[in-house]
Parts: C-alpha cells; structure tokens; sequence
C-alpha cells in the first residue's frame, strides 16, 4: 500500500510542480502571481482536444499545436494586458489576471460548452503498465512523471545553458541594469510569460484525463499548485518542484491515513502554515531583491 | 561632434531637475562631468541612457548624428554605448563570467567574444580567480571592475561611466583612474561623471561642472584646473591668508 501512496503522491506531486513552475516563472520574473494560470492551461487543453477530436490530428500535431497556442496566449497576455499598466502596483497586476481568468473562462463556456467531455491521449489513465500486488501503475503515471521530469530538465537548460535564460535571469534580478546591458526587457518579460504557459499546458494535458476537460477544471490544480509554490517559495524554480512533490506527498498521506474527504484542505493548511512559519517558502533566497 | 546634448530638459513627476543642459563630447577623449550631491549628474546619464521612462521632457541627444533621446536602451546601446552605473549594479546572482556575458548579449561573434572574456581577465586579474563566484560575493572595488568589464564587453564606441571611484580605497582609486586612461588609449571615447576632482582633472581632457541641474563651466582640464573657483571648491585649494591673519569671509562664487 504504502508504494501505491507514494506513486500516487508522485503523480500528483509532478502534476502540482509543473503548475508551481508556472506561477513561479512569471513571479520571478514580475513579481505578479498570475490568478490568470489556471484558466491559460485549461483554455489550452481545449485547444489540444479540439486538435485531437473535433479536427482528428494525430497527437503529435496536437501537442504541436497546442504548446504554440499556449506560448501565444501567454506571449499576447504580457503584450497586451501587463506591458499596458503604467506604473502598476501589485493589487493592479491581481486584478488584471483575475480580469484575464473570467475572460478566458467565460469564453471556454461560451465556445466550448460547459459539459464534461473525455478525451483520449496516447497515455490512458485506465491501461495499467504494471500490476502488483502492492500497487498498480498506469499509462498516465508514468507518462506525468516523466513529462515532468522533462520539462524539469528542459527549463533547466534553459535557464542555466541558453543566451534567453541568461537574459531571462538577469532581466529577473535587475531590469535596469539588464536594459543598459542592451537586454529588451519587455520581450524577455513576454517570452516568460509564454514559457509559463507552455508550462501550464502541459500541466493541463496531465490533469485532463483524470479530471475530464469542461471549463473549470484546473480550479482545484491551481490552488494545489499554488500552495506548492508558496511552500516551496515563490521565488525559486528548485523549491516549486520540491513543494509539489511535498505537497502530493503529504495529500496522499492525509488522505490515507486521516481523511480521504478532507484531503482537498490539505493545500489551504499548507498556504496557511507556510504564511504563519516562513512567509517566504522553504527555498527562499539568499540575496533581497533589488528594488 | 560625437554625442551632442542640446537643451535638454529631465522630469520626476513634476520637478525639473535638469534646466536645459547641453554638452558635447568628442570622439577618443575623455569629457568628465563634476558636481555636488544632488547636481543632477546620474539623472543626466539617465537621460542619454533612456532608462528614465519617457524624459527628457525637452531637448534632443544625437550620438553620430542620429537622435537617441526617447530611444529604447536596449537600442542606444545596440548604437555602441556602454554604461558603468553608479552603485555598480552587477547581477548579484549571477556569476562572474555570467555578468560579462550578459555585457555581450548583442553581440553575434560568439568566437570573439570567447577571446574579450580572456582579454577582460588579462585587464582584470582579480577576475579570472573569481570567475565562479557570484557577483554578490564580490568586495566593492572587485565588482567596480567587473561593471567596467562587464560595459567593455559589448565592445563600445562609447563608455558612460558614473562616479566609478565611489567607496573605493585612494589605491583603488588611482587604479581605477588608470584603467580608464586605458580604456581611453585604446580608442574609446569616456564620458566621467565624477566627485573626485583631483583625478579627474589629472586624466580628463574636457570637464565640465554642474550644479543645481545646469552647467556652470566648462572647458578644458588644463585651463580649468587654474581658475580660482574650481581650485577652492573643487580642487580644496585654500587662497593665501590675509595679511593680518584673519579668517577671510567665505569665498564668494564668481558664477553665480
Ligand atoms: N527617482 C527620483 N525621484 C525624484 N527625485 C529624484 C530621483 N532621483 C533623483 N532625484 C533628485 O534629482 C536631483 C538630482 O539627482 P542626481 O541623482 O541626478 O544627482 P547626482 O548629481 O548624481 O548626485 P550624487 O553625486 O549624489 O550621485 C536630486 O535633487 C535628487 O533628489
Ligand atoms: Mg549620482
């Protein structure tokens, strides 16, 4: 049983890094948690199951299709809505991703219906791989674990080995200085934000099968990624994955052991206790931002 | 002229800070900039570098002939400026070779900016042993050289340089001095701003002195370093002593 908890703590955990990624790129990089994250990566698993069923492209093309759309929206959103503030302080930036939330969720109703719909990707939740007598393992499992692996190496390169990651870095830890280094901050700024949401639809694609597609679906995931991000410090890449990972961990447990009903709290104890203990998450950084 | 400021006039919300100032510098000299706290001297190199959003308010700034004033940075800097802001402003989380990168992001010649990196490390010793560690480990004059070689690494044509000498021990300082007379020897042009007058009178060929956020004087080192104003207020050369030995009354400023 107890590796059947923690593959599901592992499933879970990734599904909730790759969210806390999410938030955490564009966080780092503007100081603004995106409410907006949920929405993006549902809005973008519609575009993969239009892709895939309405338009009957084989996966490939879906995915294709749906990382561009997602790097687009989330490219388009900095250009359009954040680069515009003038001057914005942070309850200005919230209310902006709040207004893009409701925008995207009331256009997924309008344009995608509101029922619950399936749809089937190459890694299905009910083919199990491997059946023991301790636990089982599905298509889908192992598939979350090792996209997220990937996408965990992918923005390691990234960041750490490309010319972008370097700029992106840099633009985080000092826009003034990044500029007159001859950095265009504004496109690197744009360019994280569709990076986010790429991440976050991937993310999306993950949490789909489980919690079939319809307009809400990411609601729960958000918060769970969320409360990862504030575990793990919103400041940190490292710390959103070690917070996922923790935070599926200790669901799971909770569930198991305490309450399988109250499981879904687990997330908003977390956000509390981390706000009471250590505001600035497990992984804070050693030097303050320059302001 | 090389860079030619006219007229310009620079904002914070509703305070003028800059009343209309103009200079020029010439190609391959070095035209430093003296004044007081508060002259308006960062806010003037602000203002060349576009950092400040949509000032100056008035006036126009040509560099080769061409108007930069209200232009992007990160396109004046592609236009071969380089800047060495006061308080240095390295990437603190980044490492040593990191931050020179950066200085090179607009730069194409991957092959030669491989060989600057080794150069920068010849100009700078200390450098090369740090190249790992991150900027924000680095002592005070170290990550002075490391903004002056993080600015040379984008191979400029000009080199903006705010109060380099700032916190920086008299050794330190005159290395400092010496490192821009080199700069200046290989060909690029220097703009100084500066408190230390007496270095910068030693290295630079033009300067002039701000207060109050206009011009006040200028012209060339060795001419201005005899006027009797400077001499006190800059250089802190005291006159002769009356005769009777009274405490003279505070010296006038003829300028004003
Ligand atoms: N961001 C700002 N907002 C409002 N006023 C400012 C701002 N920055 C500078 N000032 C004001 O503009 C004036 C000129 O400042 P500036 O930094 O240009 O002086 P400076 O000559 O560089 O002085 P120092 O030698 O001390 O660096 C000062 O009176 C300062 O208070
Ligand atoms: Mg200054």
């Amino acid at each position: 049983m107890i590796t059947q908890l923690l593959i599901n703590s592992l499933v879970a955990g990734s599904i909730y890094a790759l969210i806390a990624l999410a938030m955490n790129l564009i966080y780092k990089a503007s100081e603004i948690p995106n409410f907006a994250q949920g929405e993006m990566s549902m809005f973008s698993t519609y575009i993969t199951f239009l892709l895939l069923t309405t338009f009957g492209y084989p996966f490939s093309i879906a995915l294709t299709g749906t990382l561009l759309f997602a790097f687009l929206l989330g490219f388009i959103f900095e250009f359009l809505f954040i680069r515009r503030a003038k001057e914005p302080n942070l309850l200005g930036f919230i209310i902006i991703t709040l207004g893009f939330q409701l925008v995207l969720f009331g256009l997924a109703g309008w344009k995608f219906g509101s029922d619950q719909r399936t749809f089937s990707l190459p890694f299905s939740e009910t083919e199990i791989l491997i059946r023991t007598e301790s636990f089982v393992l599905t298509e889908h499992n192992l598939a979350s674990i090792i996209i997220a692996i990937f996408v965990m190496a992918g923005l390691y390169i990234l960041l750490n080995h490309t010319k972008l990651g370097l700029a992106m870095r840099a633009s985080q830890q000092n826009v003034k200085a990044a500029k007159f280094n001859g950095i265009p901050t504004d496109r690197i700024l744009g360019i994280s934000f569709g990076i986010s949401s790429v991440v976050g639809a991937i993310a999306g694609i993950l949490v789909a099968p489980v919690a079939t597609l319809d307009p809400t679906m990411m609601w729960d995931p958000l918060i769970k990624g969320f409360a990862a991000a504030v575990l793990g410090s919103l400041e940190s890449l490292p710390g959103a994955v070690i917070g996922g990972l923790l935070l599926g961990l200790v669901e799971n447990l909770f569930g198991y052991y305490v309450s399988l009903e109250f499981k879904s709290i687990v997330a908003f104890g977390i956000i509390m206790l981390v706000l009471f203990v250590r505001p600035s998450g497990l992984f804070q950084k050693h030097y303050i931002r320059k302001v | 002229m090389f860079l030619e400021v006219k007229n310009i006039e620079t904002y914070y919300d509703k305070i003028k800070i800059l009343n209309g100032i103009s200079f020029s510098l010439e190609e391959g000299r070095i035209t430093a900039i003296l004044g007081n706290n508060g002259a308006g001297k960062t806010t003037t190199l602000n203002s060349i570098m576009g950092l400040l959003d949509d000032q100056p308010e008035k006036g126009t700034i040509l560099f080769q002939d061409k108007p930069i004033h209200r232009m992007d940075t990160h396109k004046i800097v592609s236009l071969g400026i380089a800047y060495v802001p006061e308080g240095r402003e390295v990437f603190e989380e980044l490492t040593v070779r990191e931050n020179l990168m950066v200085g090179a992001y607009l730069r194409r010649d991957t092959k030669a900016v491989a060989g600057d990196l080794e150069h920068m490390f010849d100009y700078f010793p200390i450098l090369r042993k740090r190249i790992k560690q991150l900027a924000g480990t680095l002592s005070g004059g170290e990550q002075q050289m490391l903004a002056i070689a993080r600015a040379l690494m984008s191979r400029p044509k000009l080199i903006i340089m705010d109060e380099p000498s700032l916190g920086l021990s008299p050794l330190l300082v005159r290395e400092i001095f010496g490192i821009i007379e080199k700069i200046n020897r290989d060909g690029i042009t220097i703009l100084l701003v500066e408190q230390n007058a007496q270095m910068t009178f030693r290295v630079a060929h033009t300067v002039y002195i701000m207060e109050n956020g206009r011009f006040v004087m200028n012209g060339p080192a060795e001419e201005l370093k005899d006027n009797a104003d400077v001499k006190e207020f800059y250089l802190g050369v005291r006159e002769i002593e009356s005769l009777k030995g009274y405490q003279r009354y505070k010296r006038k400023r003829t300028w004003k």
